[in-house]
């Protein structure tokens, strides 16, 4: 018989709970009553993993909006359900356990814009309007002061709108389409200095 | 990749080399390990180190970081002198036949090509290239001779250039015993018997040099020679580390280029025309590009772009003939050009190389973007070890994201397949997706232009950037139909690039992802469906490019009447009663050629049509800076002075950036004596601030550490666990040395090698490691050398000089 781990999966709990009902579970010894399945009753989404450059495919399981569980996708036809050490960590991005082994948000990840200012010793939290437009003013400042308008090449004026005081790192853990938009904003702002950790 | 993940259950010989598959993409050895299961492929790892693909090998071969031209060389002389190339295959579709300049010369002493001289711009050997071209009849017809027997052919030159490369050469340079590699050269020479595949998987072990692109190069000669190219199982596979590489160069997230691997425009270009003339050959696949570049200019630009304004061409910056890749752009830095910079999932000041140096730097930044998912060392540069914040004046802003689980859009992995990937949650707190914080971000600049004016506004306000939705928030599909492409007539998508045109009437944001978003209702790169039967291309799961193709170079499976090697994995061939090409996959081949013309040019995207032994000069397409064919150089710091080349020593031509920078006396060398590479772990991610925040990870591989073989740490008195302190020159300012530490890791993965009669010690460490996170540890690249490669500029990570002592 030609199981997927899929199908092998809803055997096996299909099985279980077949057991349970004539009353010799496997379980019948345990203290307590086993916990439901994390992934019962929720939605499976797709995505793809956001580390390597394999690409293989990862169920989220979410319940009302909220990740319980990440896995390897058995439909994948790349990893076919399996995953590394780190694909099997995705969880972790979100939530890690507190000491009872209940998930909790992930204390690390930034949930606030935050700011420092020339000189001081700590950060402070700000709202995205403040911070958008005072990056944009920084960006504008810099670039009105510092773009180069045309350069004499071969004794004729060229019109070449770039700066050289403006540095810009896209990043290979974005997706295209935020690439795209970056190289757009990038050039828009006569950006030469332009690239990305697929050197490093 | 040419080829693709699943593909590599066709193997018959995998050569890992430069890379460490089982342990940085794990999921790769499904298919390797299937291979071996199903028809006993082999499995060649070349290495310094055991690595955890190593342990699992047929035959593993390590070799001294840096020396992988030298190997690779060794496998080409190999397989010239045994005549174990695939003959058929090597005359009709390579340029083996073909007659080269007669000026054309390599000196043996210097290492140096004809050509060379000091460039003062470059500061490094640049060439002249006149004498790396083809020899042409008056009519401009290449000249050859088909019997390869000819001195100035392209088969003689090389058979005379790798006569060097012979074993006992290549092993006193490697360390490698002659039998081990010529057991390896035997064993990956087998797959140029017709019919066999052998498959050359490579990652940074390759790249990270400053002949790094030559390593490449060798390679992609051993698989044109052994006829491995366009076919199942073959292929020259670039392993990517990360999940988006691959779509990030794509869209251009590089200096150097613009979306779909067009040129930037150089101040010498100073008009469209200029452009289109410098770029585009004549009669090749790149006789399209401005079909492709006016098409991205409209996406650009949109209605603003027309004829009249050519197109919009001048609101892109020029660049001035100078590098601004990575090290050349912390250089400008370093001398206080820069005032901002932004970096978005990006992590510099743990990556980047002499990565203390660079944190430094950043002091004379007036403002510091960083757009990320936990804070990072570069943005929290001034929290440093010896910083002091009052001195700094940076301002920094840290813009919270969303996982990749957190947000829509598509990656494209390394067999360039562009796969979605679907939102699962909201990011937590005010966390935005990357693509929600540019859209906002370029919208409020561009309103501060169009409210106050200010220098050469119209870059920005004459953008086409209308990817709101009704709630004026952002709209992927708005941006996907941008990158896609469309009728700027009809506004209608575009069904692939083979309808772009020149004339503005199709708005297209990078030609090579034409067809991934081919409709709104379920669009290609949403497929998944998988393959039933066939040979793994699996056409219906995503979208490759280009135009869904899995394998690139693919006719070159069939022979020259178009019909398989393979005819067990036949990917596509010649359908004589349909006339025309078909298969399991797209066919590389231009749907109005016939058999005659594609068998002339199994290599569509070069001008002459073949595949490249002999690399020429540039033309319109591209070049290389530094060599037609791969010359064994040693890394910048180096113990060695170069065995083959008595008066080279590293590549002249490489990218250069600072004085008294890597190791250059014998003094030297006895103040660094032991070489040391850099690589990952599979718990870890490239810089390590997002799994460094991973508590599962942490546990699994909680710190930092170094290995060092039993021998060594018997001769230093470095017992396993103990504090090590690592150095290289990078460290010494002023006579003062500075050092990172590491907990020793003594193990058998290393052992002392001999080179050139000299015992030789290697140590390795991962450099996953920094100040911020949950597991902080040393930063390793605060080691690392700023020289780079000459065409890539990439820096030399996996192989410098240090000194290693035990913490008192």
């Amino acid at each position: 018989m030609d199981l997927s781990r899929r199908s092998f999966l809803k055997l096996a709990g299909a099985t279980a709970a077949a057991a349970t009902l004539t009353g010799v579970g496997l379980r019948k010894a345990s203290a307590s009553p086993s916990e439901p399945l994390r992934i019962k009753y929720t939605k499976e989404l797709h995505t793809v993993c956001t580390f390597c450059g394999v690409g293989c495919g990862v169920i989220c399981n979410v319940r009302d909006g909220v990740i319980v569980n990440a896995d390897g996708d058995p439909d994948h036809p790349v990893n076919e359900g399996t995953l590394c050490s780190k694909g099997s960590a995705h969880y972790n991005i979100s939530y890690v356990y507190d000491e009872k082994g209940n998930p909790k948000p992930n204390p690390k990840r930034l949930t606030h814009v935050l700011y420092r200012a020339p000189g001081a010793s700590s950060y402070e939290t700000k709202d995205w309007d403040w911070a958008l437009e005072e990056i944009a003013k920084r960006i504008k400042d810099t670039r009105d002061r510092t773009l180069v308008e045309t350069e004499t090449v071969n004794g004729q004026q060229v019109t070449v709108n770039r700066t050289n005081s403006i540095c810009w790192l896209g990043s290979a853990f974005c997706t295209d389409e935020e690439n795209y938009l970056f190289h757009k904003m990038a050039r828009s702002m006569g950006v030469i200095n332009v690239d990305h950790c697929a050197r490093l | 990749m040419t080829n693709h993940w699943n593909d590599y259950q066709h193997s018959d010989v995998f050569m890992n080399i430069g890379g460490n598959t089982a342990e940085n993409h794990p999921i790769s050895m499904k298919w390797i390990e299937k291979a071996r299961e199903n028809k006993n492929a082999k499995l060649i790892v070349v290495d310094p180190r055991v690595s955890r693909t190593a342990a699992v090998a047929d035959l593993y071969v390590p070799i001294r970081p840096g020396t992988n031209s030298a190997y690779l060389g060794g496998l080409i002389n190999y397989i010239l002198e045994n005549e174990l190339y695939h003959k058929e295959y090597v005359e009709a579709y390579t340029n083996a036949t073909y007659l080269i300049d007669e000026g054309f010369e390599f000196d043996e002493q210097t290492g140096l090509f004809s050509g060379a001289f000091d460039d003062p711009v470059r500061n490094a050997t640049s060439y002249d290239q006149e004498t790396w071209a083809y020899q042409k009849d008056e009519d401009g017809n290449i000249l050859q001779d088909e019997t390869m027997e000819d001195p100035n052919c392209v088969m003689q030159i090389m058979k005379r250039y790798y006569s060097k490369y012979n074993l006992d050469n290549v092993s006193n340079v490697t360390g490698a015993e002659p039998e081990a590699l010529e057991e390896s050269y035997e064993l990956f020479s087998t797959t140029g018997e017709p019919g066999k595949a052998g498959n050359i998987l490579y990652a940074m072990g390759i790249t990270q040099f400053t002949h790094g692109a030559q390593n490449v190069r060798g390679i992609a000669v051993v698989q044109l020679l052994l006829g491995n190219m366009g076919i199942a199982g073959g292929g020259v596979n670039a392993q990517r580390g990360q999940s988006n590489v691959q779509g990030a160069t794509d869209m251009a997230m590089l200096y150097h280029i613009i979306p779909g691997y067009h040129p930037t425009p150089q101040q010498t270009q100073a008009t469209f025309q200029d452009y289109r003339e410098t770029t585009t050959p004549e009669d090749n696949w790149w006789s399209n590009r401005p079909k492709y570049v006016v098409s991205l200019l409209k996406a650009f630009y949109g209605d603003n772009a027309t004829p009249a304004n050519e197109f919009g061409y001048q609101w892109l910056p020029k660049l001035d003939g100078l590098d601004h890749s990575h090290i050349a752009m912390y250089k400008y830095m370093g001398e206080g050009e820069v005032e901002g910079m932004i970096c978005w999932a990006d992590n510099p000041g743990v990556s980047g190389p002499s990565a203390g140096d660079k944190r430094s730097y950043q002091k004379n930044l007036k403002w510091f973007v960083s757009v990320d998912l936990f804070e990072n060392e570069s943005a929290s540069f001034w929290q440093a070890p010896g910083m002091n914040p009052a001195e700094i004046d940076t301002e920094i802003f840290i813009l919270p994201a969303a996982a990749g689980y957190e947000r829509d859009g598509s990656k494209a992995n390394s067999g360039r397949w562009i796969q979605w990937t679907w939102q699962c949650q909201e990011p937590p707190g005010d966390a935005k997706s990357d693509l929600w914080i540019v859209n906002e971000l370029f919208k409020k600049l561009k309103g501060l232009y169009e409210a106050e004016g200010g220098t050469v506004p119209e870059p920005i306000t004459q953008m086409k950037w209308d990817y709101d939705n009704e709630n004026g928030e952002i709209d992927i599909v708005k941006v996907c139909r941008d990158v896609n492409g469309y009728d700027t007539r009809t506004g209608e998508l575009v069904t692939n690039f083979v309808g772009l045109q020149d004339d503005g009437s199709t708005a297209c944001g990078n030609w090579l992802y034409s067809g991934y978003y081919n409709n709104y209702d379920n669009p290609a790169t949403k497929n998944r469906v998988r393959e039933k039967e066939g040979i793994g291309s699996h056409l219906g799961w995503s979208f490759a490019w280009p135009l869904n193709r899995r394998i690139v170079y693919n006719r070159a499976s069939a022979d020259l009447q178009g019909n398989p090697w393979n005819p067990d994995v036949p990917v596509v061939w010649w359908d004589e009663t349909q006339e025309r090409w078909v298969g399991n996959d797209v066919p590389d081949i231009p749907g109005t050629w016939d058999l005659e013309q594609s068998t002339e040019n199994p290599f569509i995207m070069i001008p002459e049509g073949k595949g490249r032994l002999f690399a020429n000069g540039f033309d319109k397409v591209g070049g290389l800076r530094d060599c037609p064919f791969p010359v064994h150089y040693e890394p910048a710091d180096s113990l060695f002075n170069n065995l083959l080349y008595p008066n080279a020593v590293y590549n002249p031509a490489s990218q250069r950036f600072y004085e008294d920078h890597t190791v250059e006396t014998d003094e030297e060398r006895e103040r660094y004596p032991y070489i040391i590479t850099t690589y990952r772990i599979v718990e870890h991610y490239q810089s390590g601030i997002v799994t460094r925040n991973l508590p599962w990870l942490n546990e699994a591989m909680p710190e930092l550490f170094i290995e060092i073989s039993e021998e060594l740490a018997e001769e230093k008195g470095i017992s396993n666990g103990d504090t090590v302190l690592i150095e290289s020159k990078r460290l010494s300012n002023n006579g003062e040395q500075g050092h990172i530490e590491a907990k020793a890791c003594v193990t058998k993965r290393f052992k002392p090698m001999m080179i050139n009669g000299e015992k030789t010690h290697v140590v390795g460490m991962p450099w996953h490691w920094g100040f911020k996170g949950m597991s902080t540890g040393s930063v390793a690249n605060d080691l690392t050398p700023s020289v780079g490669d000459p065409n890539t500029t990439i820096p030399e990570y996996k192989a410098f000089l240090c000194d290693i002592r035990r913490a008192e």
